[in-house]
């Protein structure tokens, strides 16, 4: 195979969930009532940046074949953790978000040492330090409250230069600051590898328990900016398991939209955030349609199970049956 | 005799028999606090609550054992109770097919997931997702667009909350029938045994000439109405349906069949564990509820009971 269609084909996912992304974009805000504005694109980055986050923190886990059911509690408590400590002095502020961040480290730090060390299940296991890190949300945040840092707040969810989103560029510095040093070094490699095949990857002299441990702390970090980040939109903070449930499903579903494979090993960062930007832009789409709101959550499960069945087509090229079973 | 009785101690799982040792450890501290813990009034209101997370975690557990997973379990809950209450309010024909109706709704949901998983090849945590979106959708549209009855008819109150003989409620009783036919599906069928082999490895299975795609979707047809099943039980239970009814049995019902001893990798796993593992979520539940302690405390303890007993018995073998 030629090179250029190796890599074609490698990067086949993150491809079609750009493609998909920029067409459904499009149809929204040209349909927009406002127009194609910038206080319409701003509105649409803020919320699309929260999911794309949280949908990064969960490629990681599920790169290493694994699945994080806790990235939305992470999310929940750094979000309940951000609106009691990022207020005050500039010195208090930056204190604060380290400890935001640090705290989400951990989390992603005992998921992966249960998993790893422990040898259950990742699929139990995130659920149960789900409610962990729940309990522990609601302990801070009974009642929903606290506020944080304005001026931060301000500057980044507001836009730069009057046009561009400042959400944006914050969520590509992430990309580039930790996403791109990943995918290129020996340890990034090695997740991927133990995605494809554990055993395989094993015998290679891969440092596999190092290399998940590593994916599981990447992704407790990044589920901590996406709370730090919803504190930043909402000025406060709330313990909602409601909000923490539908994040971790959401989270999965803009996976899966943007290229990866559940199975581990392969697909990109970059995938998951157009396929979290996509999903969150159906969600949106029948508002600017102006029909009933009733009618959106069917519209969007009616589009998720669509999409998700459109994978189905490389059903028609597999020849042996017994290909289906595996 | 006493290679009997060995033979016997071996054929008990270790892992059922660890998780019934929890549940009478549980009882053993939760009488330090109240004897009241040891009544037989309490044990049976634990039980009658336990039947419904029970019903619903048999489908679960059949999905499981297939090595699969159903995440459309809170919507397919909420669509059982919706719609059987629903059917109440058409007029007495409605009133007696309400509980055969909501079930058949969850049944053909519970097709949709089966169909994706076996014809279309989804993963199953994708396209029960999917589906679980569907029908939260239906219901929005539903209760938004018809106003439907939501209270529950004397049937469902009946099944739910009633009591036969000896004051065994009669929740427990449709449990009990429920597990012995599913003790029976596993052990004497061809079908349940398919569902086994299917979980250790579908190729396998395939090539020994199962259907294997027909009884994948079967089981999760099956799971799809013991789910809305539980929903209606549930509905008789309250005596009314809501929407979010079925939020908080998803994540205990996983843990109820994964404690219970089953792998969640399937092809492994009793229903004599998931019935350990249901009573001791619900048992576990109860406790924390009664002795005050907090809400987020009650989560924290919970999420690190069940990390504690899965570190106990349900590790993995290095596979090496």
């Amino acid at each position: 195979m030629k090179d250029w269609r190796y890599r074609l084909s490698e990067h086949r996912g993150t491809l079609l969930a750009f493609v998909f992304f920029i067409l459904m974009f499009v149809i929204y805000a040209s349909n927009h009532p406002a127009g194609f504005t910038a206080n319409v694109v701003q509105t649409a980055a803020n919320k699309g940046v929260l999911l794309a986050l949280v949908a990064v923190a969960q490629t990681f886990v599920v790169l290493t074949a694994g699945i994080d059911l806790s990235v939305g509690m992470v999310f929940v408590l750094t979000n309940c953790l951000a609106s009691a400590i990022v207020v005050g002095s500039p010195a208090m502020v930056g204190l604060g978000i380290v400890g935001v961040l640090l705290t989400g480290l951990i989390c992603g730090a005992i998921n992966g040492a249960i998993v790893i060390y422990g040898r259950l299940q990742p699929i139990v296991t995130t659920i149960a330090t789900g409610a962990v890190y729940f309990g522990i949300a609601l302990a801070m945040r009974p009642v929903p409250g606290g506020d944080v840092d304005s001026d931060l707040s301000d500057a980044l969810t507001g836009r730069l230069f009057g046009v561009l989103p400042v959400s944006l560029i914050a969520l590509f510095v992430v990309v580039l600051v930790i996403w791109v040093p990943f995918r290129r070094s020996a340890i990034g490699r090695a997740t991927y590898a133990v995605g494809s095949s554990e055993v395989a990857a094993y015998m290679s002299g891969v440092p596999v328990q190092a290399a998940k441990f590593f994916a599981y702390v990447l992704s407790g970090l990044i589920a901590s900016m996406a709370g730090l980040f919803l504190t930043f939109i909402t000025a406060s903070g709330e313990a909602s398991a409601a909000n923490g449930g539908s994040y971790t499903l959401y989270s999965i579903a803009a996976v899966v939209l943007g290229g990866v494979s559940l199975f581990g090993g392969s697909g990109s960062a970059i995938g998951a955030i157009f396929g979290a930007l996509m999903f969150r832009t159906i969600g949106d789409l029948l508002f600017v349609f102006d029909l009933d709101p009733l009618w959106q959550p069917l519209f969007q499960g009616v589009v998720l199970l669509a999409a998700v069945c459109l994978g189905s087509v490389r059903l028609f090229q597999i020849r042996n049956r017994l290909d289906l079973f595996e | 005799m006493n290679t009997r009785a060995g033979a016997l101690w071996r054929k008990v799982d270790p892992a059922v028999a660890t998780a019934f040792g929890c549940i009478v450890l549980l009882l053993f501290l939760g009488s330090l606090y109240s004897s009241s813990f040891l009544s037989p009034e309490y044990l049976l209101q634990q039980l009658k609550v336990a039947s419904f997370l029970g019903v619903i975690a048999t489908g679960m557990m059949l999905v499981i054992l297939l090595g699969q997973i159903d995440l459309s379990v809170p919507w397919v809950v909420a669509v059982g109770g919706m719609m059987s209450t629903a059917a109440t309010g058409w007029g007495p024909t409605g009133e007696a097919f309400a509980i055969p109706f909501g079930i058949l709704c969850g049944v053909a949901l519970g097709f949709a997931n089966g169909f994706g998983v076996a014809y279309l090849r989804i993963p199953s945590m994708i396209i029960t997702l999917a589906v679980n979106a569907v029908a939260q959708g239906l219901m929005v549209v539903h209760t938004g667009g018809f106003s439907p009855q939501d209270s529950s008819s004397a049937a469902m109150r009946f099944i739910a909350t009633g009591h036969t003989l000896l004051g065994v409620p009669n929740a427990l009783l449709v449990w009990a029938v429920v597990g012995g036919a599913t003790v029976f599906l596993l052990s004497r069928t061809t079908f349940g045994r398919a569902i086994y082999g299917i979980g250790n490895r579908e190729r396998a299975a395939y090539l020994s000439g199962i259907r294997t795609q027909r009884v994948v979707l079967l089981t999760f047809a099956i799971a799809g109405g013991l789910s809305a099943f539980g929903g209606v039980l549930l509905a008789g239970y309250a005596s009314k349906a809501a929407q979010a009814m079925g939020d908080a049995y998803l994540l205990p019902s996983i843990a109820a069949v994964v404690l219970g001893g089953a792998s969640i990798l399937g092809g492994r796993g009793s229903y004599i564990g998931t019935i350990a593992g249901v009573i001791l979520i619900t048992l576990l539940q109860s406790i924390l509820s009664v002795v005050q302690i907090e809400e987020a405390g009650r989560q924290v303890i919970y999420g690190a009971v069940i990390i504690a007993m899965l570190l106990l018995y349900g590790r993995e073998k290095v596979a090496r």
